[in-house]
C-alpha cells in the first residue's frame, strides 16, 4: 500500500504507485455498491464539506453520496446561495468551515490552482474536485479506472481525446494519468483548441480527426467549454459537429472494439451523435458508477493517519 | 538480530485444522446451516481448507467466502490507509452459523471488524470463530470457538504464516522475535 499524501491535488504529481492504489481501493468500494446495505462505516464521525465554487451536478452528487457512503456527515455549499455573494474571499470562507470542525473541503473553483492554495491554509484534507482548466484529479482517476476494467491494462493501448482540450481540466488529468501508465495519448480537435504546445506532456497532437480514431483503443470525447472560453474559438457548433462530431459515420470507421468515454455532461449532437452515446460501445455511464467508488477510495486513502513511527517521532 | 521458531510445520497445520474441523461437526448438528467465512490475508486460505475438511465429513459441498474487514477497523484515522482486499461471500448468511475463520487472533480487534461487516450481509443465526494461533493479549472481550494452537508470546514478538489454499509442504507458522 502506498499512499500518505493528506489531500489531493492533482494527477501530476501522483507516482504510478499512487494512482494504482487509488484503483485498486475503488475496486473494493466498487464492490461494496453492489450490496445490499451499501454503506461502510470507515469515515463514522467525519464531517465533508462539498464547497462548489462553480457550478456542478454530477462530480458534486458523486463526492455526497460518497461521503454518505462511508458513513460522512456531508455539507453542500453553493456559489449562488452563498456569502461569496456578499464578498468574503475563499480563504475566509474555507477557514470558516474549517472552524465548524470540517474534515475534509472538496474544493471546485473557475481558479487555477484554487484547491493548492486552501491546501496551504488549511489543516483539513482537501480535494481537488475541478479547479479551472488545470485538474480535475478524480474524473482521471475514474477514467483510467474504467479503461483499466474494460480492457485489463492501460500500458500501451492507444487513447484518443478528441475536443476541446485547451480550456479542459479533465484533458490535463487525463493526460497525466494515462502517460503515467504508458498509454499512447494522441490530442485532437480545432487547432484553437488543441495548442501544440500538449506535446510537451507526452502526447501526440494531430487535427485530422479521421486519423486521430482510425486506430484508437479509446475515444474520450470531451464537451466545448462554452463558459471557459472568452472569445470565439471556432465558427459554429455545425461546424464543429462536421469536422470533430463523433458520428454514426465516424465509428464506423473505428475499431470495432474502441470504447467511447465522455465524463459527462453530453450534448447530443454536438460532439457525440445521440445514437453513438447509447451504442454497446459507450461506456459514459459506467464511468458514472466508477466515479463513485473512485471518489469513496479517495476519501478513505486522504483519512489515513500518520504511521505508528511518524506519530511517536512527531 | 531476530530469532525465529517454527511453531507449526505443515503437517501439524493440517492436524490442526482437520481437528477444528471435527469440532465444528461436532458443535453443528444442523450441518446444512453451517458456512465458512476467511478474513484475508490468511484466514481466506484457512476457510477454503475447512471447507474441505468439512464437505469430507459432512459429504456434501460446504460454502465458503472471504470477508475483508478493513473498512470496519477502528484505527482508520491512526495510520496510513490500509491496504483492501476483495470481499465475496457468495451466499445468504442470513439464519445461517457463520464460522469466521482467522489465521492469528490478538487483541481481537479483526474479529470484532469482522462481525460487524458481517452484519452488512445479514443476520446470522449465530457467528462462531475459528482460528489457528491464539497468540493471547487480547483488547476485546472476544474468545475463539475452536483453536489450532495457544502461543503465549510476548507483545513484541510477531507471528508469521506460509500458508497456501490447498496446503503445501512449505506451509509454516513462525514467531520471529525482534
Amino acid at each position: 500500500m502506498s499512499w500518505t499524501k493528506k489531500h489531493l491535488l492533482d494527477v501530476e504529481s501522483l507516482t504510478v504507485a499512487e494512482i494504482m492504489t487509488v484503483l485498486d481501493t475503488a475496486r473494493s468500494f466498487k464492490a461494496v455498491g453492489r450490496r445490499a446495505i451499501k454503506k461502510v462505516p470507515a469515515l463514522r464521525g467525519k464531517t465533508v464539506v462539498n464547497l462548489f465554487v462553480e457550478p456542478s451536478t454530477r462530480t458534486r452528487t458523486s463526492f455526497e453520496l460518497a461521503a454518505i457512503r462511508l458513513s460522512a456527515d456531508v455539507i453542500n455549499f453553493s456559489a449562488e446561495a452563498s456569502s461569496f455573494k456578499k464578498g468574503e474571499t475563499l480563504k475566509d470562507t474555507a477557514k470558516n468551515l474549517e472552524a465548524l470542525n470540517a474534515d475534509f473541503i472538496i474544493i471546485r473553483h473557475s481558479a487555477s490552482g484554487a484547491a493548492h492554495f486552501l491546501a496551504r491554509a488549511l489543516d483539513a484534507h482537501v480535494i481537488n474536485a475541478g479547479d479551472g482548466a488545470h485538474e480535475h484529479p478524480t474524473q482521471a482517476l475514474l477514467d483510467t479506472f474504467t479503461i483499466l476494467e474494460k480492457k485489463g491494462r492501460v500500458a500501451g493501448l492507444n487513447v484518443t481525446i478528441l475536443g476541446d482540450i485547451l480550456y479542459s481540466r479533465v484533458a490535463r488529468s487525463d493526460i497525466w494519468a494515462l502517460t503515467k501508465l504508458g498509454a499512447n495519448v494522441t490530442l485532437c480537435g480545432p487547432a484553437t483548441l488543441v495548442p501544440k504546445a500538449f506535446e510537451q506532456m507526452g502526447c501526440r497532437v494531430t487535427y485530422d480527426v479521421d486519423e486521430a480514431i482510425r486506430d484508437a483503443d479509446i475515444i474520450n470525447l470531451l464537451r466545448i467549454q462554452h463558459e471557459r472560453q472568452r472569445k470565439t474559438m471556432f465558427p459554429s457548433l455545425g461546424e464543429y459537429t462536421n469536422l470533430y462530431g463523433l458520428t454514426k459515420a465516424r465509428l464506423a470507421r473505428t475499431r470495432p472494439d474502441a470504447l467511447i468515454m465522455h465524463p459527462g455532461p453530453i450534448n447530443r449532437g454536438v460532439e457525440i451523435d445521440s445514437e453513438v452515446a447509447d451504442c454497446g460501445r459507450s461506456v459514459i455511464l459506467e464511468q458514472v458508477t466508477n466515479g463513485l467508488a473512485v471518489r469513496m477510495a479517495v476519501l478513505f486513502l486522504v483519512n489515513g493517519g500518520k504511521a505508528p513511527a511518524e506519530l511517536s517521532a512527531a | 538480530m531476530s530469532d525465529s521458531t517454527v511453531i507449526l510445520d505443515a503437517p501439524a497445520i493440517q492436524r490442526s485444522l482437520t481437528r477444528i474441523a471435527h469440532e465444528i461437526a461436532e458443535r453443528n448438528e444442523q450441518d446444512r446451516e453451517v458456512v465458512l467465512v476467511g478474513i484475508p490475508l490468511g484466514g481466506d486460505h484457512l476457510a477454503a481448507r475447512l471447507a474441505k475438511l468439512l464437505a469430507g465429513i459432512w459429504k456434501h459441498e460446504v460454502p465458503f467466502g472471504i470477508l475483508d474487514t478493513t473498512m470496519h477497523r477502528d484505527d482508520l484515522d491512526q495510520r496510513p490507509a490500509p491496504t483492501m482486499h476483495p470481499t465475496d461471500i457468495p451466499f445468504d448468511v442470513n439464519g445461517k452459523t457463520v464460522v469466521l475463520v482467522d489465521d492469528v487472533l490478538f487483541s481481537g480487534r479483526t474479529t470484532r471488524a469482522a462481525m460487524d461487516a458481517l452484519n452488512d450481509f445479514g443476520r446470522p443465526k449465530r457467528i462462531q470463530l475459528a482460528v489457528l494461533v491464539d497468540r493471547g493479549h487480547r483488547e476485546l472481550p472476544i474468545k475463539a470457538d475452536f483453536v489450532g494452537k495457544n502461543v503465549p508470546t510476548a507483545l513484541d514478538e510477531k507471528i508469521s504464516l506460509l500458508l497456501t489454499e490447498s496446503g503445501a509442504a512449505q506451509d509454516q507458522v513462525v514467531v520471529k522475535r525482534k
